[in-house]
């Protein structure tokens, strides 16, 4: 190429249509990909989350559609009701009596599936078949087998010469039962990501802890279960998020689905149905919905500081199997 | 994923008399060994317990009012006139809600697999003013509990005259906050950057190179991510039991409804609860595996 073409090639820089129309493609291409879900999403979404906390400070009337402005007062009319603290209790009874047994089953069940078993597929499969039943199917196979009267339960436990249970009766045994449906559907998915959290462990630990002697148990509690620390804390922030919101199951636990005659297990989520579509009252139901997010973030950042200073402890005592996995490294 | 377990066999015989100077030799369990009796009568009895509720709803449903009485452990004779009195119970409008749950799970899934591709895409693969910072806030709202926002749904819904009617339930499901998070997690790490670069070079257009490149490369995310979106939707309770009515529910919905017209005779509910489940139970059969591989993945990268 000569010099001499330069000069008169350069000021004249002109974009030909294509190139121009390449350059606005470029720009605006991902906001219009993200357009339908944000558009959707701000409708749907966002729209009403905002709407209900205008609504939580109204007292909103139904054949007019609009409200008149009573600032804090639907709030602390909740907060009066003994209903509500009920509710309350219930709804972390339940959580309780579902997340714990059901977390510690799956790392269980997990540590099992992890082994070198034959049929992983099968095994894994089966775990996970609770899972495509619907919520309220289980509430009703569930109701049945902890029927007051002729139920599975009760029936085994009278072949037995004991009394039977008054699960739709005493709160705490209404509790274990709905937990029971909680832990039957949840159990298996939560195995399933433990188990991919194990499989991701690197298996050179094992074999160094293998040749220090270290038994199976020693192992799982020094190595598997500081590894499984990140996807242990996201189980318990989306089971906290999920058992927080319970409602399929106790709503069907009688034919009435209003918690029972004492509120034995009334939850929040059940509450706030009585309240927007028993009662209508809207402004309330929006404070109510408004109070149960309040409570789930500040139970979430209380499991989270949790797990993480539990299994941070954990770790520190899995620190000397590194050590050991370096001074065989080095023995090599 | 099983072909990772090491060999461990051959690093014990390499050194041979490493543990047995050490107590508790005697019990080294090698984990690339194949396991005992114990761990399969575990995993057995996790499995009767994953099938038994289900097979027992079975033996209820198949037999009459007095079965549950009489504690049986066999099917019986009945589930067929069982199944015909419940479908053709007028209260429980089972053909309607079997039809509702069909299509709204398939056009929910189907679009959440739209919006969440084309917007997976762009967060992880192009790069524009405002991503990351959108990105997050869609994570953060997946935090947000169904509840916060059904009040003004409701209201909105019934303004708009759509309480009642299957729309009012598709319409606030059409995207996924995960959805979106799922697919960029996984374009994110599945598409290397030259080849949208190749593409661009070769005078490929955005949505040319979306297709050619992200769509093929999405696929297995976005089999996965339709499979879970339509269980979600099918077992979806609280928003459904709000909006709808009994005349025109879906079958979670038609299934609690159940429970009110025949709570006395609990072989017509488990019949019905039978019913309702066989599509998802089927499925799961077809597609079970995948259900596996899906959460499995999810949890790596989540």
């Amino acid at each position: 190429m000569s010099t001499a073409a330069l000069p008169t090639d350069k000021p004249v820089r002109v974009l030909s249509f294509s190139q121009r129309l390449s350059k606005w493609d470029l720009k605006v291409s991902p906001y219009l990909y993200i357009s339908p879900f944000f558009i959707m999403f701000a409708i749907v979404g966002l729209f009403p989350i905002a709407y209900t906390a205008v609504i939580s400070f109204m007292d909103w009337d139904l054949v007019r559609n609009n409200g008149t402005f009573i600032g804090f007062d639907q709030y602390i009319w909740i907060l009066q009701q003994p209903h509500f603290w009920t509710a309350l209790r219930n709804t972390f009874s339940i959580f309780l009596l579902s997340t714990v047994p059901q977390l510690i089953l799956a790392i269980f069940i997990a540590a099992v599936l992890d082994r070198n078993i034959r049929a992983k597929t099968f095994w894994r499969m089966g775990v996970l078949l609770p899972f495509v039943v619907a919520p309220v199917a289980v509430g009703l196979i569930f109701n049945v087998v902890f029927a007051d009267n002729f139920g599975l339960i009760n029936g085994i436990l009278g072949d037995l010469g004991l009394p039977g249970i008054q699960w739709h009766k005493e709160p705490f045994w209404s509790h274990i039962a709905i937990a029971t449906m909680v832990n039957y559907r949840w159990t298996g998915y939560n195995t399933l990501i433990l188990l991919a959290a194990m499989q991701a462990v690197n298996r050179d630990y094992y074999e160094a802890a293998t040749v220090d002697g270290a038994g199976p148990i020693r192992q799982f509690f020094s190595i598997t279960l500081p590894s499984l620390r990140p996807t242990l804390i996201f189980v318990i922030i989306t089971a906290t998020i999920g058992g927080l919101q319970i409602f399929d199951e106790p709503r069907v636990f009688d034919q009435f689905g209003r918690g029972g005659a004492g509120q034995q297990w009334l939850t929040i989520t059940l509450y706030l149905y009585d309240i927007g579509w028993g009662q209508w009252n809207f402004g309330r139901a929006a404070a109510m919905a408004w109070i149960l997010f309040i409570i789930i973030v500040l139970i979430g950042l209380i499991n989270l500081l949790i797990t993480r200073s539990l299994v941070r402890d954990e770790g520190r005592r899995g620190a000397p199997v590194s050590r050991r996995q370096r001074r065989k490294e080095v023995a090599r | 994923m099983s072909s990772t377990t090491p060999p461990l066999a051959i690093v014990e015989e390499s050194i041979p008399n490493a543990g047995k100077r050490r107590r508790g030799e005697r019990t080294i369990r090698i984990r690339g060994a194949r396991p005992g009796f114990w761990t399969y009568a575990i995993l057995t009895t996790v499995f009767i317990s994953a099938a038994f509720p289900l097979y027992w709803s079975f033996v209820i449903g198949s037999g009459d009012s007095s079965s549950l009485r009489e504690r049986p452990w066999w099917p019986g004779g009945n589930f067929i006139s069982n199944a015909i009195t419940v479908m053709t119970n007028p209260a429980v409008n089972f053909w309607p809600a079997l039809w509702n749950s069909i299509y709204s799970s398939f056009l929910i899934a189907a679009a959440v697999v739209l919006t969440s591709t084309l917007a997976g895409w762009a967060f992880a693969k192009l790069r524009f003013p405002g991503g990351p910072g959108m990105l997050a806030f869609v994570v953060a709202t997946m935090a947000v509990p169904q509840q916060l926002g059904v009040v003004p749904l409701y209201i909105l819904f019934s303004e708009l005259g759509w309480t009642g009617q299957i729309g009012a339930i598709i319409v606030p499901a059409l995207t996924s906050a995960f959805g979106v998070f799922w697919m960029t997690q996984y374009l994110r790490q599945s598409v290397p950057d030259e080849l949208i670069e190749a593409a661009r070079v070769d005078g490929a257009s955005m949505i040319r190179t979306f297709w050619t490149v992200g769509v093929p490369a999405a696929r297995p995310a976005a089999a996965m991510l339709f499979l879970f979106t339509f269980v979600g939707a099918w077992n979806n309770f609280f928003w459904p039991f709000i909006v709808l009515d009994p005349q025109n529910p879906t079958l979670p919905v038609a299934l609690s409804l159940l429970q009110s017209n025949y709570f006395v005779d609990y072989s017509l509910v488990l019949a019905g609860v039978v019913l309702a489940t066989i599509p998802l139970l089927l499925l799961f059969i077809f597609a079970g595996k995948q259900l596996v591989s899906g959460i499995m993945a999810g949890a790596v990268k989540g």
